[in-house]
């Protein structure tokens, strides 16, 4: 595939029920493209946790995902308060979930290692009370 | 073993079962979504107390061959509706979790 395929999402943030929706969307159209499975759940997995994140801690955002020769990037991009300490949100186990959120199984603080760990790269661009970037790559071949 | 046979041989009850055929390898327990995300292998069989409609995301994009619900935990009808659209099997039991880890290990 010599261009490159974007994918689209608006990730609503007032609706709990149909939260990890685009990611699900995004695995599908990965394995119509023939990926192989580690890679479709590695991707799946980094943007389940990055939608997730938009949909409790930022109020929705706008998910992109573009498949390119050589890799897969996702951009996540919200309007939401911004992280104000990068470093320790990247840490397992810190997080800032509400409890009703929490009584709902998140909050365990594993979302932005669980990001890292399964892609090549991940950058976090955030600034208080304007918003947070996130951008994964995940290499093929 | 695929899911269908270890419901069976378990005596887990079927709540839906869209892919059947899915074989099972090894077990996962856990019900903070983020930790199955991260940990829960493809192929495994998760067991959880836990039944919102987030819990049937999560065993869509970890891959997990069936989720097990335990201590007789049922998800809402619609809920049920929503897994066999994604294709996740469902199964209950009314054991804890830690029984029904050893029933799981004995089958497989
Ligand atoms: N998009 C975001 N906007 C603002 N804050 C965020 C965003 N993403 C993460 N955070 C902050 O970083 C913390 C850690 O995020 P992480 O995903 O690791 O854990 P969590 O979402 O709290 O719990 P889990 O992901 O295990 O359910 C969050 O609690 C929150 O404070
Ligand atoms: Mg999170």
């Amino acid at each position: 595939m010599s261009e490159e395929l974007v994918f689209r999402y608006d990730v609503n943030g007032d609706d709990f029920t149909s939260a990890g929706q685009a990611s699900v969307q995004v695995k599908r159209n990965l394995r119509q493209l023939g990926l192989d499975s580690d890679t479709i759940r590695r991707v799946s997995i980094a943007m389940y946790e990055g939608e997730i994140n938009m949909v409790i801690h930022a109020g929705g955002g706008v998910a992109e995902v573009r498949v390119s020769e050589d890799c897969i990037t996702i951009v996540l991009t919200d309007k939401g308060p911004g992280i104000k300490d990068i470093e320790k949100a990247m840490q397992e186990g810190y997080s800032t979930a509400p409890d009703e959120i929490r009584s709902l199984g998140f909050g365990a603080g594993m979302g932005l290692p669980n990001m890292k760990r399964h892609t090549d790269s991940i950058e976090i661009d955030s600034v208080l009370g304007v918003g947070t970037t996130i951008t994964m790559k995940v290499n093929l071949g | 073993m695929t899911v269908a046979e270890l419901a069976a041989g378990c005596g887990f009850e079927v709540l839906c079962l869209p892919e059947p055929e899915r074989e099972v390898d090894g077990v996962y327990i856990g019900d903070l979504l983020s930790w199955v995300m991260g940990r829960a292998r493809q192929d495994n069989a998760w067991i959880t107390i836990m039944s919102n409609v987030n819990v049937i995301a999560v065993g869509t994009l970890s891959d997990v061959s069936c989720i097990l619900f335990a201590e007789g935990v049922l998800p809402e009808a619609d809920i049920i509706e929503t897994a066999k659209a994604k294709g996740v099997n469902l199964l209950v039991t009314p054991m804890p979790a830690y029984e029904a880890a050893i029933k799981l290990h004995e089958a497989l």
